[in-house]
């Protein structure tokens, strides 16, 4: 039972790694980022080229990952996302657009393939990121097997949640960034320079996915089509937690995720999945400010 | 004067333009060979060269491209030279289809090598029957299929389990199977027949569970693995799920000489894609290996490298059919002395070629091929080592989940007896 519970943990805290990123920018700014599963994507790339070209493992990974993906958010808030603030349909698209224009420059080699170069690590194919020993395996508490690997996952993301909780409850920004949440033309009334803050948001979400790119590359493949599906993952937890509340998506992504390892331990993955996607459901109709909704005025 | 000129040539115009439709309209033949008069046959090859089967199937367009310009070089069949007419299948079925369609009609080839996955090959199957063209299948697929258009040159069931089974309850003496597969008709089919097999060698199965395609969140069904009490894992999983499963299941703690996972899908691209470390121990059953150790393979390994200009480029089964198949396929043309669909197809039947991993023949039965079954195991270096390996070609039998044996055919040169086919 404590293997399925924990089980269970593990996949929430996958779930959360990748919806901590987007909380922030679809609560803080409503923009729909389609392009955040590809940050992920990225991340994950920027762990196998470290580990190809540098020798560096995924904890040197996570903090290159993270600097290499925020700066992709900057450009990308500078470029597009700006001039578009307030359209929600249509940022949806334009980041999509993003989106596969990502793929396809990993895929293509950033056009490089076409001149006969080949950059190992990168191009349509799989690839893989090598664990240190110590990950690799399982280790035993009570008679139950922990996997040592989601065991790490599970403490990256406390790690990281708390962080972003930190930033956004005990920073001058994170208040100014509450601030824009709630009202943002208040909040510029009050002095606040919303773009900056906007920009920097949007950059420290798509840093959030380029950590969890590289905790995910350890035990999922690592090829250029993989952001897509967690993007639906993540925005569901966001949708069910509440938009805009940090401890919303902390208690969705748990709940989902023990809901998914407990359905799947009695009957088996597909139903469970059926299943988290029919009580996202009803909570979008019973609740469709989700959980734990802001209350606005 | 001027005037009565143009009218003759018109009439001529149009009495050789009926001519031509008329020809048309009976045969793609009159064309094909129209074109070998010139000194060339164009043939199709219809692989995803993007979207995610692109992975795969560029090296199965990579391996029937080497084979057909190695034919060049030796002078082409019966003189003439091969032409490639190469389509983009996108990684969709549908696409596909239209890609077949443009290459029998429009370009007019007499045989397409192409298509990877069932689902491809299901959609272009209407295009070969209905305009008698012919379609040259590389990949290992399931059964289940009878038709006059198509030469199969991968594995069918019985050639990936019919040794592999026996020898996992006898030599690793594991008797209790759990069996795991992906959602879709391939490992649905092979878990069918592998069932017939654990029961015949007296061994058990006592799971059989399925994942979607693409599924890539492991934890639950290895947990299920771990507690189910089964001594061996038998995996018909495909794609980037195989990489998370294996990942997942030395993570979890299991280990593959307690209990091995024995696969038939996980090659040699899936080895290298988890990382060999996570695979070292388990096994694999497919007719072809990279490892194979004899002067023929080696050199295939070398010149498909040269070819693609990547020194750490890798062979495995499907890839190692698309080249041979080229080569059965030139030898059929050389015995009809013309390249037309339907002469092909009565000349394919019988022809044996010694293929990098051995000798293989197209059975004029079922256009299927006779294939050497063999079992490695996954070392440190993400290469097979082969433990077991036929002493000779094993016949192919596509309905053997449904009881086809090789002295009770169902699907012989007359069609499918479907008399013979209780489902």
């Amino acid at each position: 039972m404590l293997e399925v519970l924990f089980i269970g943990l593990s996949l929430g805290s996958v779930l959360l790694l990748v919806a901590l990123g987007l909380a922030i920018t679809y609560g803080a700014m409503g923009v729909i980022n389609m392009a955040h599963g590809e940050m992920v994507m990225v991340g994950a790339y920027v762990t196998v080229l470290s580990g190809i070209w540098l020798g560096a493992n995924i904890f040197v990974a996570i903090p290159l990952a993270f600097i290499v993906t925020a700066l992709l958010g900057l450009l990308i808030e500078k470029l597009v996302v700006r001039k578009l603030y307030g359209r929600l349909l249509d940022t949806l698209l334009a980041t999509w657009g993003i989106a596969i224009l990502i793929q396809q420059a990993v895929r293509l080699e950033f056009g490089l393939s076409f001149f006969g170069i080949h950059i190992e690590g990168l191009g349509p194919g799989l690839q893989n990121v090598a664990v240190p020993e110590f990950l690799q395996g399982a280790f035993s508490i009570g008679g139950a097997e922990i996997n040592r690997y989601r065991a790490f996952i599970i403490l990256v993301t406390a790690i990281l949640a708390l962080l972003t909780w930190l930033i956004m409850y005990r920073t001058p920004i994170g208040t100014q960034v509450r601030a824009i949440i709630r009202n943002p033309k208040m909040a510029a009334a009050c002095g606040i320079d919303v773009e900056r803050v906007n920009a920097l948001t949007f950059a420290f979400g798509s840093g959030l996915a380029g950590i969890a790119g590289v905790m995910v590359s350890g035990f999922k493949t690592v090829f250029p089509d993989m952001g897509t599906p967690m993007v639906v993952d993540g925005f569901l937890v966001v949708v069910m937690g509440g938009v805009g509340s940090l401890l919303g998506s902390v208690f969705s992504a748990g709940i989902l995720g023990e809901i998914n390892g407990l359905v799947a331990s009695v009957t088996n993955d597909i139903l469970a999945r059926a299943v988290v996607f029919g009580i996202v459901i009803a909570i979008i109709i019973l609740k469709p400010k989700g959980l734990f909704a802001l209350k606005g005025r | 004067m001027k005037g009565n000129s143009m009218a003759i040539d018109r009439r001529k115009f149009i009495k050789g333009g009926l001519l031509a439709t008329g020809a048309a309209m009976t045969s793609p033949a009159v064309f094909s060979s129209g074109a070998q008069a010139a000194g060339e046959i164009k043939v199709g090859v219809l692989f995803s060269l993007t979207g995610g089967l692109s992975i795969v199937e560029k090296s199965l367009h990579d391996a029937t491209m080497m084979a057909i310009s190695e034919i060049n070089e030796k002078g082409g069949v019966n003189g003439m030279k091969i032409t490639a007419v190469a389509e983009d299948g996108a990684s969709d079925p549908k696409t596909f289809n239209e890609k077949a369609s443009k290459l029998v009609i429009q370009d007019r080839v007499p045989t397409v090598f192409g298509c990877y996955t069932s689902a491809s090959r299901k959609a272009v199957l209407p295009v070969f029957e209905k305009r008698h063209n012919l379609l040259f299948y590389p990949t290992y697929y399931e059964g289940f299929e009878c038709s006059k258009n198509v030469v199969y040159t991968g594995a069918v069931p019985n050639q990936q389990l019919s040794n592999f089974i026996p020898w996992i309850i006898k030599t690793l003496g594991k008797k209790k199977f759990f069996i795991v597969g992906s959602n879709y008709i391939y490992p649905r089919e092979m878990a069918k027949v592998s069932k017939i097999l654990i029961e015949k060698n007296g061994g058990q199965w006592i799971a059989d569970e399925y994942l979607e395609l693409g599924h890539s969140e492991w934890g639950s069904m290895v947990n299920k693995i771990k507690n189910s009490g089964c001594d061996v894992v038998l995996s018909n999983v495909v794609g980037d799920s195989v990489v998370a499963f294996y990942r997942e299941f030395k993570n979890q703690g299991l280990t593959h000489d307690k209990l091995p996972i024995c696969a038939t899908v996980t090659s040699e691209i899936e080895i290298a894609a988890m990382g060999p470390e996570y695979a070292v121990g388990s096994y694999t059953s497919f007719p072809y290996f990279q490892a194979i150790d004899t002067p023929a393979n080696k050199d295939f390994v070398a010149r498909y490298r040269k070819f693609v200009n990547d020194p750490k480029a890798v062979t495995h089964h499907a890839l190692e059919c698309s080249y041979f198949q080229v080569y059965l396929w030139k030898q059929a043309v050389e015995k009809a002395g013309k390249a037309t669909p339907e002469a092909i197809v009565a000349n394919i039947g019988g022809q044996s070629f010694d293929a990098p991993g051995g000798k293989v023949t197209v059975e004029a039965q079922n256009l299927h091929t006779a294939l050497t079954p063999r079992i490695a195991q996954w070392q440190a270096d993400g290469q097979g080592k082969i433990v077991n390996a036929y002493d000779q070609p094993v016949f192919p039998l596509p309905y053997v989940a449904y009881g086809e044996t090789e002295s009770n055919l169902f699907c012989t040169a007359k069609g499918l007896d479907s008399a013979k086919l209780k489902l």
